[in-house]
Parts: C-alpha cells; structure tokens; sequence
C-alpha cells in the first residue's frame, strides 16, 4: 500500500461534485484511503492530517486527488478518475454552439433580465462574486460560508448604496417571488414578509406560517453574522425597507439571534418606522423587553409564527403554548419504561437554530447541558466523539462538515451519531430533527428508519426503553410528503413534536420527570 | 426602490448545480454558470478583480481608448533607413533594438542572440561573430525593445540603424509605427542565423530593395493599409501566420510602379517568392492603431503583447509605459519533419500585435487553413474566433468574418474580461529553433500567460485608489 497522488491543473469542480468522486474512489476495491479535493492551501494541510503526506506543486485552481493503495492498481485507478472527472459534454459536441458563461458578466450577456445571483462557491471567492454580481446591477443571495468578514462588511456596504439586496454569507435559504433559493420549503403566496438571520429558524417559520393557513409575500435571509456590530444589520435593514415597500406584504416578522445593542436599536427604529405591523423574535432574549418597546414579540419560533397569525388576521396576540397534552402523556408513559441509569437527554441536529432553540428550552427548565455551538448558561462541548450528560449537537456546525455534505444533504454521519447516542446506557431521550424542502435530501428517512427499528430493539433486549421525539419541518407541498414522514416516524415509535420548540418542551418535560422519579 | 419583488425572478446560479435545478424545478428562470475561481484561485487576485467590474472611471477610459483605436487609418507612407525614421537611433549610438520586452544579453534566448550578433556584423562594429558577441555581451551595444520607439519586428524584431524600415502613419491622429522588412524563410537575421549569406541579402535589402520600394512608393502614392487588411481577411488570411492573399494584394497594388524602377524586378521576384513579406506592413498597421489607443489614463484595454524569447509582456493603456511580463506559454503546434518539441525555443517575437489588434488568433475563422497546425477543424477556427469576442470591448466594424456572417473580429482587449472569464488570447505564432540561425522548425497555436493580465489589473487599481 503506497499514497499515490495525481494533479490536474487548472481543473475546478465544487465541493459537491468533488465528495461524489471522493467517495467513489474511495468505494474501489484495493483503496484503503482517499481524498479529492482542489488543492489549497487549506486541503493539502487537511489531507496531510489525515495521514496522506502529499507533497506537490500545485496552484489552489489545480484539481489533486490522493489515494493510498497498491502501486499495481494505480494507472487503473487513474483512468477511472479520470473518467470521473470528465466535464458533462453541456454542448452537445456542436463546437458550433455558443459557449456555456463561465462568468456572472458572461451570464448576463445571455440572459440580461437576470436580476439575482445565488452564489455557492468556495468561501474564499465568494464575496468577490458577489461585489461583481452587485457592480453589474444584481442582487445577491450569497450560500457560501468561511467568507471573510470584512469583505461582507464591504459588500453590504456597497449594496445598501446601490438599494441592494444581499443575502448572506452563509445564508442558507430563502423564497423570493415564490421561488426557493437554497434550502427552502414549498409554501402557499400570502401577505407575511419575513426577514432572518437564521436558516432553519426561517425555514420553521415559513412552514407554521403555512400550516396556520397564511402564506409568504418574501422569505429573506441575512446570514448569521448580519446583526454583528461590524456588519450593523445593513441586509436586515434594506430588506425591511423593501419588504415596506412591497405592497403584498402587510406584516413583517424579523427574527435573529440577540443583536449587537446598537445594531437592536437601529434595525428596531427602522421596524417602528415601516409603517406595517412588525413581529419581532430575538432568539433567547426577554420578549417581555420588545413588548415593552411596543413590538409584537414572539418567545420561540412557533410562538412567533403564531402571533404573525393571528396580527395578520386581527385577532388577539395568543399566548405560548405548551406541547400538546396527549404528547406530553406519551412522553412521561416513556418515562415508566425507562430502566435505572437512563438519565440524559440527546440532541442531534441537522439544523442550527434548532439546536440553539432546544438549548434554550433546557436552560429555561434549570437543566444543565453542553453543545458544540452552546447558547449562554450552556457548556462547550466535552468530547466531539460522545456525549457527556445531556449533550445537543448541532451537526451542521463547521466541524463536522469538514470535507462532508451538510447533514440537511446527507444525514447519514447525523445518522451514525443518533444510533450511537441511542446505544449509550446512559440515554433516555433522542431528540433530532428531519428538514424537507428544496436542496434537502430526497429521502430524509430511507437510512434512519430501520437503524431506529434496530436501536429500540437492542435496548429492548437491554432492558432498557428509548425515548426517540422528532420534529419534520417542512409542509406537504414540499418534494418529499411530510405526512408520510410523520406516519413513518410514528410507526418506528418516534413521537412526532409539532414543532421544534415542542418537541423540546417534551424531551425536557421527560427528563425532568426522571428526575423527579429518581429524586 | 429595488423592483426585485415586482419583478419575475431570474436568477444566475454559480456553484452548487443542485440550487439551480431545484429553481428549475419550481418552475424558476435559472442560468447556471461554468464557473471556476479566475486568476490560478488566488483569492486575493478576485477579490481585486470585483471591484474592476464596471468601474465609471474604466468604463469611460476604455470607450475612449477603443474609439481611438478603432478611428485609426494605418497609412503606408514611406521605406527609410531605422537612423532616419527613430530619433534615438540617428546619432550614430550604437543601439539595437529586438523584440518582445526587456531583456539582457546574457538572457536572451539562441535566435535573439545571433540575430544581434548579425545586426553588429552588418552594421560594420565588428569584424567577426565571437567580436560581435563580445560587444553585446559588455554591454557596448545599447538593447532596448522596438515597442520603446513605437517599432515592432516579427520573432528577434532585430532593427540596426542602417536597417530600412516601414513607415506607417495613422491618418487619423498623425502617429507613426515602424517595421522592420521580411527577410522570406529559411535562414535569415529573424531566426537568428547571421552567415554571409544572410548578411548579404540584408544589404541587398538595404541597398537596393529598400530604395527601389521607396521610389515606387512614391510613384503608387500612401497605400491605405486597413482596406487591404480587410479585404486579405475575405481572402483566407488572418495577416498574421498567413499573408498569401496580403502580400499578393500589395504586390498587384506596386507591381507597376515597381517595374518602372532600375531594379524593379528582382524586388518583384523577392516579394513574389515570400508569401510573408506583407506580414510586417500588418505588423506596422497594428501598432499604429494600437499606439492611439495607448495611455488613456483608468484604461484596462491591451496596447502590448510581446515575446522576448524568454517572457511574453503586456502593456494596458492606462498603465502606460508598464510591461506586466511572465514566462511564455508553451505553443501547441506542428513541426516540420526531423524537429520536434525539444528544439523549440520558448515563444518569440512583436507579431503578437496582430492579436492585439484582433486579427491573427482573434480572426482565425477567416483563416481555417491555420488551424490545420494544429490538427484541428475549420470549427476550432470559428471557435477561437467566438472565444476571442468574448474579451474584447467590442467587434471591429473594419475587419469582419465571412464565416461568423461577418461578425466583427473582436477589438480591443479588455484585461478585466481576460481575468474575469478565464479566456486567454489566442495567438498564432511561427516556432523558432532554440539555437540560433536553424530558423523556422513549425507552427502552432499559443496564449498569453494570465498573469500578466492579473499584475496590470493591480496596477491599474493601484492607480484608481490614488
């Protein structure tokens, strides 16, 4: 077994396509490691600390694959690569047809009505797409992470000049005119405009909404560092100066995690100043506060989506609710199932702000616990590889996206973490998340249902009896049916929240029943 | 306010395929990009770049540049000797110019360096080869490139004072190009062979085809070069690696004059035997037209491109006098029989300038026998053409394509596009033979290296931010 390594130069492919080839080659017979990747600075380190010493030349536009395996195979090996690597041939083999853009400028030579760029490449060029989509008149949702923070700060910058719109960096959705842009669920047209520094917390939104029977005027993202001081809410502030001009919309809703003081105060003076009914959520902040400033504030993401309800339709502000009283029975029967030693509660998260909300909901209730993206009162993670107590994951955090697909793509590593959370004696709740939409995976479930059959069986034998409690944000216009997610969860003897923040409430509500069990 | 919400949405998607599927899916107009990072990845290289696009200040400096440019009306004026023509070379200095940008002696390339050991041989300042070379190589002969006194000279470009030049004027803003004289093929000055018998046919060139062509010239009067450009490209030439119909073009327009004159015709028997010779007149047309679009301050239009042997140079108009240089591509091509790759000398030569005028490589489709050096189709040459479009800052209205249904060739070179879309100017060159005086060894196709377009775009932001 030798590391062999090949450079194609001047070769680019996205990460995506690139994983895909990585994964084949490494599926080869006779192939004990492998890594495909562009060969930057950053990739070369990351394949040397996997334990493949690469040593070449080559620019970060140049293409580098590395395999470990016998040096018999390697000019096979090469030629299937190569195959592999091998551009779809997009113009039919007519040399005569006209070249596919290669540029934004390009591109809007050929369609010069376009008036947005969604942006996904690596975070490094990012911003520097997005400056030219902007300097060539478009707006921009910008999906792309790792961008430096001063070149968002000049982007917004220039954006806000020009009566621009960016979304992003690192905005993972969006529904603009009625269509999807990056992650984003199928909801009905309606009079709610929404504006979010937060992806799934969005996404959580837009589908309640459509559930209460309301729709969607605009669902806008801003990234999560918008409300920084450094940026000072430049794309939350242009977005809600659009969206009060937006003669569809009648309500605003504007959600993010706490903002920068004076950034609170200036995105806040400019909500007050619309001219339309605002409902406002700062996720994890006193709501009473905003209430007092005279906003309609929501407490959690069902909450607010409840409140844009019921504002739009005239009808009083409703109060929070608590989870759904069967669904609490069925919880606390879990509890009286549980065997001794099954004490903490399990998070595993595809999505962030799911993560943040459930964390929020412990700390709510008094219980201790540790996340790798912790919210305040919340402890960093222990171990990446096992959890400690009750232990939440947001597993589309950074680290452990390295080189993989985001777990709303592929949740077969979220997958692999939930079956080993669930096999800890220690464990008495799961509790985990399945997105729908655009951009998420066409079968959230395929993988899960029968690991989850299989996990409450082994703990059966165990002894023990797991409480598995999920939350499917999506609606059924999505591409995958949510109903039939939901059934099929339930038969797997998953309980089936409503809602995030519910679904929170019941894990918290079992484990404090534990303990007051134990106690 | 931002229309975008009362707008249909149309979106361009870069990245991730997925996003602009689903778009599509949803019943949403999507164009999805073949994108890939410009300038070799360098991050820093894009981030610059952005914001270059639609600069007002460079917008309003390429318009002007390019208007300039394409005003300009190359005028055959006159055939002088170097010492008349370049100020800097009529004082009796001993200074030799070559082509491409600056180079020392000692680094130049075999063909550069025997060119100028001929050209002090036949300017009489040595005696002898080694003489020669001592001379050059202590630094007793002043080298500088032709594009420093508004020259240009095909693979060596060697020019020597008593060398007769070319003068083109530009009618249209009174400037003046110059060009050296083809020598034909085989063994001449160009590819560095300096024997006697290349020396001898340089001073016939000076002494009698030089003077004859002068008379004639003012028997025939100015011969106005861009029609018959023009009219060479309808006619199978790209006026840069083939002139046949060119040449035979302007040797129909002095055949008379010429037969008038005391040695007419063995000037007509030399222009006849080479298919090349008006390739330096369309050298000389193109700087001229070139040299009024240079120095319009903000501009990123191409004024340069150059080969010294060793590294291609590019000049911008708003960078002036600036040469942004990195090695010179490899060329892909045809040799002839018994040479191959190996005793290829890195590409060489002035005769870029046809490129950067938007003929050669810009307007192969009007040549498709060109692309055959390269084993392609007459598709590939119409391609290279489209490709070429795509960089430029507009189509010519003179020089037009019978096979893009007479689409103009592309004009004027934008460095930003070059970056931006990851396009390359394509050039049509001659390969020399790495040692000096073996000559011509094949043909083929190259491109300008994209760092020198990357370096001028950072000066020229350097320039904007004063």
């Amino acid at each position: 077994m030798n590391l062999h390594c090949s450079v194609f130069p001047n070769l680019y492919m996205d990460s995506v396509s690139l994983m895909q080839v990585s994964a084949r080659l490494s599926a080869l017979p006779g192939v004990s490691r492998a890594s495909v990747a562009m060969a930057t600075p950053a990739n070369i380190e990351r394949m040397r600390d996997s334990g493949m010493a690469v040593e070449v030349t080559a620019k970060p536009s140049d293409l580098l694959v590395a395999w470990v395996a016998d040096d018999t195979q390697a000019r096979s090996i090469l030629d299937d690569v190569r195959q592999w690597l091998k551009p779809v041939d997009v113009q039919g083999g007519d040399a005569q047809a006209a070249r596919v853009p290669g540029s934004l400028e390009m591109g809007l030579e050929a369609q010069p009505d376009a008036n947005l760029a969604l942006i996904s490449v690596p975070g490094q060029y990012a911003a520097a797409e997005a400056m030219k989509a902007l300097r060539l008149g478009m707006n921009v949702m910008l999906f792309s992470d790792n961008v430096p923070e001063a070149q968002e700060a000049s982007i917004k910058t220039y954006a806000s000049a020009h009566d621009l719109l960016v979304m992003g960096p690192d905005c993972g959705t969006a529904i603009v005119n009625g269509m999807p842009l990056g992650f984003a669920n199928v909801v009905r047209p309606g009079a709610i405009g929404l504006v979010a520094a937060s992806g799934t917390g969005l996404q959580e939104l837009t589908c309640r909404i459509h559930h209460l029977g309301e729709g969607v005027s605009q669902a806008l993202g801003t990234g999560g560092r918008d409300l920084h001081e450094e940026i000072g809410g430049l794309a939350m502030c242009q977005a809600i100066a659009m969206l009060a001009q937006d003669p569809a919309t009648r309500l605003i809703v504007l959600l993010s995690k706490p903002p920068a003081p004076a950034v609170a105060t200036r995105v806040l003076q400019l909500a007050r100043d619309c001219a339309k009914p605002v409902v406002v959520h700062f996720l994890g902040a006193d709501a009473a506060q905003l209430a007092s400033q005279g906003f309609m504030a929501g407490h959690n993401l069902q909450h607010t989506a409840d409140v844009a309800v019921a504002a739009l339709r005239g009808q009083a502000v409703p109060a929070p609710a608590g989870p759904d009283p069967e669904r609490l029975a069925q919880a606390l029967a879990a509890v009286g199932r549980m065997a001794k030693g099954q004490a903490n509660l399990r998070g595993v998260f595809a999505g962030g702000t799911f993560c943040y909300e459930a964390q929020l909901a412990l700390v709510a209730r008094g219980l201790e616990c540790e996340s790798n993206a912790p919210v305040q009162g919340v402890r960093v993670l222990h171990s990446r590889t096992a959890g400690f107590g009750h232990s939440l994951l947001d597993m589309g955090d950074d680290e452990f996206t390295q080189g993989r697909p985001h777990p709303m793509i592929d949740p077969s590593q979220r997958n692999t973490r939930l079956l080993q959370d669930a096999g800890d004696p220690g464990t008495a709740a799961v509790l985990f998340d399945v997105v729908l939409g655009f951009g998420a995976s066409a079968e959230p479930l395929a993988e899960l249902l029968p690991l989850l059959k299989d996990a409450q069986g082994r703990s059966s034998a165990a002894g023990r009896h797991i409480l598995f409690i999920a939350h499917v944000c999506g609606t059924e216009l999505d591409p995958q049916s949510r109903q039939a997610c939901v059934s099929d969860l339930c038969a797997a003897g998953v309980l089936v929240a409503d809602s995030n923040i519910e679904a929170a409430q019941l894990a918290v509500a079992a484990i404090l029943a534990l303990n007051g069990n134990q106690s | 306010m931002n229309p975008l919400f009362q707008q249909p949405l149309q979106v361009i998607g870069l990245g991730l395929a997925g996003f602009s599927d689903n778009l599509r899916a949803a019943g949403g107009k999507v164009l999805h990009l073949n994108w890939k990072p410009a300038a070799h990845g360098d991050s820093g290289a894009n981030w610059l770049l952005a914001n270059l696009v639609n600069d007002a200040r460079i917008e309003a400096a390429n318009r002007q540049a390019l208007q300039q440019f394409l005003d300009a009306q190359p005028v055959l004026v006159d055939a002088v000797p170097a010492s008349e023509a370049i100020p800097a070379m009529a004082g009796g200095e001993r200074r030799i110019l070559h082509a491409g940008p600056p180079i020392a002696w000692a680094d130049m390339c075999g063909p550069m360096q025997g060119a100028i050991a001929g050209a002090i041989l036949f300017e009489g300042w040595a005696s002898n080869i080694d003489a020669a070379s001592a001379m050059a190589q202590r630094g007793d002969v002043a080298l500088e490139p032709c594009h420093h006194h508004a020259a240009v000279g095909p693979m060596a470009g060697i020019i020597s004072p008593s060398m007769p030049l070319w003068v083109v004027e530009n009618r249209a803003h009174g400037n003046r190009a110059f060009s050296n004289f083809n020598e034909g093929l085989g063994k001449v000055l160009r590819f560095g062979a300096n024997g006697d018998e290349v020396l001898a046919r340089l001073r016939w060139m000076r002494d009698a085809l030089a003077p004859t062509l002068r008379q004639a010239l003012r028997s025939a009067g100015e011969i106005e070069l861009k029609p018959m450009m023009a009219q060479a490209l309808h006619m199978g030439d790209e006026v840069h690696n083939r002139n046949a119909a060119a040449t035979g073009l302007f040797f129909k327009r002095v055949a008379a004059h010429l037969a008038r004159q005391t040695q007419g015709v063995s000037a007509l028997e030399f222009i006849a035997a080479n298919d090349h010779f008006f390739l330096n007149l369309s050298m000389a047309a193109c700087k001229s037209m070139l040299d009024a679009a240079a120095g319009v301050r903000h501009s990123s239009m191409v004024t340069v491109m150059a080969r010294n042997g060793v590294n291609f140079g590019v000049r911008l108009s708003g960078t002036g006098d600036r040469w942004f240089q990195a090695p010179a591509n490899p060329v892909d091509g045809l040799f002839f029989p018994g040479y191959d790759v190996n005793d290829a000398a890195p590409d060489l030569g002035d005769s870029a300038i046809t490129e950067t005028a938007g003929l050669g490589g810009f307007a192969m489709a009007a040549s498709p026998a060109i692309v055959k050096f390269v084993g392609g189709t007459p598709a590939d040459a119409t391609r290279h053409s489209r490709d070429m479009q795509h960089i430029t800052l507009a189509q010519h209205t003179a020089f037009t394509l019978p096979a893009l249904n007479f689409a103009g060739s592309g004009a004027g070179i934008d460095a930003r596009r070059v970056v931006d879309r990851g396009i390359l100017p394509v050039i049509n060159t001659g390969i020399a033979h790495r040692l000096a005086g073996v000559g011509q060894i094949g043909a083929g196709i190259t491109t300008a290296p994209l760092t020198c377009f990357v370096d001028g775009l950072a000066a020229l932001a350097g320039q904007l931010e004063q």
